[in-house]
């Protein structure tokens, strides 16, 4: 049990604890910054895969974009808030939802039971990374050679998303602008 | 050691996490959120597998657009919800059922 590992399983502990109440709470503030506790600990979970620049843009993208954003939503429609918490019930999980636990939780023990009889053979091309050495190393530049395949390989879908973003974004400007020019 | 298996039972509990949301929450911000996080799991799996592919860097790039994508449909999303709000007076999809003006 090294002190990574450890780190690790806090950091999973995290999420999964955040997420669980995330979904249990009344509250829909509450849970809004709840959603932010899971995703710092996600980004804390890239980092174990050595993946830092994918941490840092979680961070900057989901917190300081999205995150605000979902705040800004839930405050222009705050009514809804106050008829939630007068007819909320006062149960833990209330009894409407139990197809869903049950759902999810059939779906959770499916996926858990595949993951660990998959993991009794990696597939080839893994054990072919491992026996040749050439996973990524805690000590490489990640961000240089990053930004190397997003300008050479992965140009075309680069461009693609940038446009696609683009038309998004002017979208959801048009759609939320109020309505009297139309 | 942690190993690729650890990866992959997080992204598990944190999707299965995010689908109840989706599926039992009565509030269309809440089920926004619900749709992250599984968005979220589907990204923690890239990252862990990318960690055994050096010469594309396949799973970190992918990882970077899916960012991207979550980040468009959000705004897009916010805005239809507020919208919504704005025409039905309520965030709650099943008092939503006509699409007309």
């Amino acid at each position: 049990m090294t002190i990574e590992t450890i780190i690790f399983y806090a950091f999973a502990a995290m999420a999964i604890g955040a997420g669980l109440l995330l979904v249990n709470i009344r509250n829909t503030a509450r849970a809004l910054f709840l959603f932010f506790v899971v995703l710092f600990a996600m980004a804390g979970l890239y980092l174990f895969a050595l993946a830092d620049f994918i941490a840092i843009t979680q961070i900057l993208i989901y917190v300081g974009g999205v995150l605000i954003l979902l705040i800004f939503a839930f405050m222009l429609s705050n009514k809804e808030l106050l008829k939630d918490i007068q007819t909320s019930s006062t149960r833990f999980i209330s009894l409407a939802n139990w197809q869903s636990v049950v759902l999810s939780i059939t779906f959770l023990s499916l996926m858990v039971y595949t993951f660990v009889n998959w993991s009794q053979q990696m597939p080839g091309w893994i054990e072919q990374s491992i026996s040749k050495g050439t996973l990524i190393q805690a000590k490489d530049n990640n961000i240089e050679l990053l930004g190397f395949k997003f300008m050479t390989q992965y140009v075309l879908p680069f461009e693609i998303i940038s446009i696609f973003l683009m038309m998004a974004l002017i979208g959801a400007a048009h759609l939320s602008r109020k309505d009297n020019t139309a | 050691m942690i190993t690729l298996t650890h990866f992959l039972l997080v992204s598990a509990c944190i999707f299965c996490i995010g689908m109840y949301a989706v599926l039992a929450k009565r509030n269309a911000i809440m089920i926004l959120v619900g749709i992250e996080l599984m968005i979220n799991a589907a990204i923690l799996n890239f990252v862990a597998f990318s960690k055994y592919d050096k010469t594309n860097y396949g799973g970190q790039i992918f990882a970077l657009f899916a960012i991207v994508l979550a980040a468009a449909a959000v705004a897009v999303g916010l805005a239809i919800i507020l919208n919504v709000y704005r025409h039905f007076n309520t965030i709650n999809p099943k008092n939503m059922h006509e699409l007309k003006d």
